[in-house]
C-alpha cells in the first residue's frame, strides 16, 4: 500500500482535534499527578506510623500495576458504586493517580537531599516550622526537583494514548477510528507515531535546558 | 449466583499469556539493550548514530502507539505477525531502548583506571569489555533492569487492545460475560502486583549473586 498525501491532508484535521484532547488530559493529568503526589508524599513523611505504612504500600500497589487497568477499575468499577464519570475525568484521574505515586518519590527525595545542617542550622536561628520551610528547605529543595517533575510529564504525556481504551476521544482513538472507517492503518498509525515523536524531541531538549538550569545547586 | 471457577480459570490462562509475553519480551530487552547499548559508545560513528536513532525514536513513542504500528502498519510492508509476536517484538524494542541507557551509563560508570590498565595489559577491546568492564558495570545495570523489568510486566497490559488474549482481554471477557467489574479487575490488580513482586525479589536475589566477588571493590 502507498503512502497517500491527499489522505494526509484530509485526515489532518480530526487529528489536531484528537491531539488537543490528547495535550487537555496531559495538563490536567499532571495538575491532579502534583497534587496527589504531595498527599501521599506528606502522609508518608509526617502521618502516624500506621498510615504512613499503609500509604507506602498503596504506593508501591499502584506503582506496580498497569495504568490501563488501572483506568478500566475507574471507568467500570467506579460507577457501580454510583460514581459514574465522564471518560476524560477517568482518566485524567487515572493519569493523576499513577503518576501522582511517582511525584511522591520525586518530592521526598528532594526533600530528604536537603543536608541535616540545614535544618539544625534553622533551629538554631530560631526560626518557627513555616519560616524553615518557606525560606530554608522547599528552595533548596525544589530546584533539583523540577527536571525529574518534567521527565515524569513527558511519560505521562507519552501514555495518554491508553485513555483511547476507555473511550477518550485523543489522538489514538481518532487516528483509529480514520483507520477503522477507511481501512487504511499506514497514514494515521504513522502520524500519530511521527506527532508523539516530534513532541518528545522538543521536550527532550527542553528537558536538558531544565537540567542545566535547575538541577545542580551547590555548584551554581 | 455465578459459578467463579470457570471465570478463575479464564484469567489465570490469560495470566500465564501475560508471564509469557514478560519473558520473551525481557529477554528480546536485554539482548537489545546490551546491542544498542554497547553500540552507543562504539568507536564507529555510524554504529553511534543507528543505535542513538533507535534509542530516540523508542524512547520518543509510547509502546501503545508502537505496538498498534507493528500490528497494523508492518503487514502493509508484507510482514504479518501475530498477536503475541508483535507484542514481544514492540515490547522488546521498547523496553530495550531504556536498558541500552542503563548499559551505557553503567559501561561509563567504570572508571578511567581501569581502562588504562586494561590497555597496559595489552588487553583487547572485547577482552577488555568482557573481563573487566562488562563484569563491574553489570552490579550497576541491575536495579533499574529490575525497574524496567516491571515496566515491562505493566506495558503488556497493552498488547489487550491488539486482542491478544492476556490477563487484562480476559478480565474483560469476564466483565462482559458476567456483568460483574470489580472481581475481574481487583483480581488481576492483584496478580500483576503479586508478579511485580516476584521480579523484584528476582532481581534482588541476582544482585546478591552478580556482586559476590566484589565487595570492598567498590561501595
Amino acid at each position: 500500500m502507498e503512502w497517500d498525501w491527499e489522505f494526509v491532508h484530509q485526515i489532518m484535521p480530526t487529528l489536531l482535534e484528537g491531539l488537543q484532547i490528547t495535550i487537555l488530559a496531559t495538563i490536567l493529568g499532571a495538575a491532579v499527578a502534583a497534587a496527589v503526589g504531595l498527599v501521599f508524599a506528606i502522609l508518608r513523611m509526617v502521618a502516624p506510623r500506621p498510615i504512613a505504612r499503609a500509604t507506602s504500600f498503596a504506593v508501591e500497589f499502584i506503582r506496580g500495576t498497569p495504568l490501563l487497568v488501572q483506568l478500566y477499575f475507574i471507568f467500570y468499577v467506579l460507577p457501580d458504586i454510583g460514581i459514574r464519570l465522564p471518560a476524560l475525568v477517568a482518566g485524567v484521574i487515572g493519569l493523576g493517580i499513577h503518576y501522582g505515586t511517582y511525584a511522591a518519590e520525586v518530592y521526598r527525595a528532594g526533600i530528604e537531599n536537603v543536608p541535616r545542617g540545614q535544618w539544625e542550622a534553622a533551629k538554631a536561628t530560631n526560626l518557627t516550622a513555616r519560616q524553615t520551610w518557606i525560606h530554608v528547605i522547599l528552595p533548596q529543595a525544589i530546584p533539583p526537583m523540577i527536571p525529574a517533575l518534567a521527565n515524569y510529564l513527558i511519560a505521562m504525556f507519552k501514555e495518554t494514548p491508553l485513555l483511547s481504551a476507555i473511550t477518550v476521544l485523543e489522538l489514538m482513538n481518532q487516528a483509529k477510528s480514520i483507520a477503522n472507517s477507511n481501512y487504511r492503518y499506514i497514514e494515521p498509525m504513522t502520524l500519530v507515531g511521527v506527532f508523539f515523536l516530534i513532541m518528545s524531541l522538543i521536550s527532550v531538549f527542553f528537558l536538558r535546558w531544565l537540567e542545566e538550569r535547575y538541577a545542580r545547586v551547590d555548584e551554581r | 449466583m455465578i459459578d467463579w471457577s470457570g471465570y478463575i480459570g479464564l484469567i489465570l490462562e490469560g495470566a500465564w499469556v501475560t508471564v509469557q509475553l514478560t519473558l520473551m519480551g525481557s529477554a528480546l530487552a536485554v539482548v537489545v539493550a546490551f546491542a544498542a547499548g554497547l553500540g552507543r559508545v562504539s568507536r564507529f560513528t555510524a554504529v553511534r548514530a543507528l543505535a542513538t536513532t533507535y534509542i530516540e525514536f523508542f524512547r520518543g513513542t509510547s509502546i501503545f502507539v508502537q505496538l498498534f504500528w507493528v500490528y497494523f502498519v508492518l503487514p502493509f510492508a508484507g510482514i504479518t505477525l501475530t498477536p503475541l509476536q508483535a507484542g514481544v517484538l514492540a515490547l522488546g524494542l521498547n523496553v530495550g531502548a531504556y536498558g541500552a541507557e542503563v548499559v551505557r551509563g553503567a559501561v561509563k560508570a567504570i572508571g578511567r583506571e581501569q581502562r588504562e590498565a586494561c590497555i597496559a595489559l595489552n588487553l583487547s577491546r572485547y577482552q577488555a569489555m568482557r573481563h573487566i568492564i562488562l563484569p563491574q558495570a553489570l552490579p550497576l545495570m541491575l536495579p533499574t533492569f529490575g525497574n524496567n523489568a516491571i515496566e515491562l510486566l505493566k506495558g503488556t497490559a497493552v498488547v489487550s487492545l491488539i486482542s491478544l488474549t492476556d490477563m487484562t482481554f480476559q478480565a474483560q471477557v469476564v466483565r462482559a460475560q458476567t456483568g460483574s467489574t470489580l472481581i475481574p479487575f481487583a483480581t488481576i490488580l492483584v496478580l500483576y502486583f503479586v508478579m511485580a513482586w516476584v521480579i523484584s525479589l528476582g532481581m534482588r536475589w541476582l544482585e546478591r549473586r552478580v556482586s559476590r566477588g566484589l565487595d570492598g571493590v567498590r561501595v
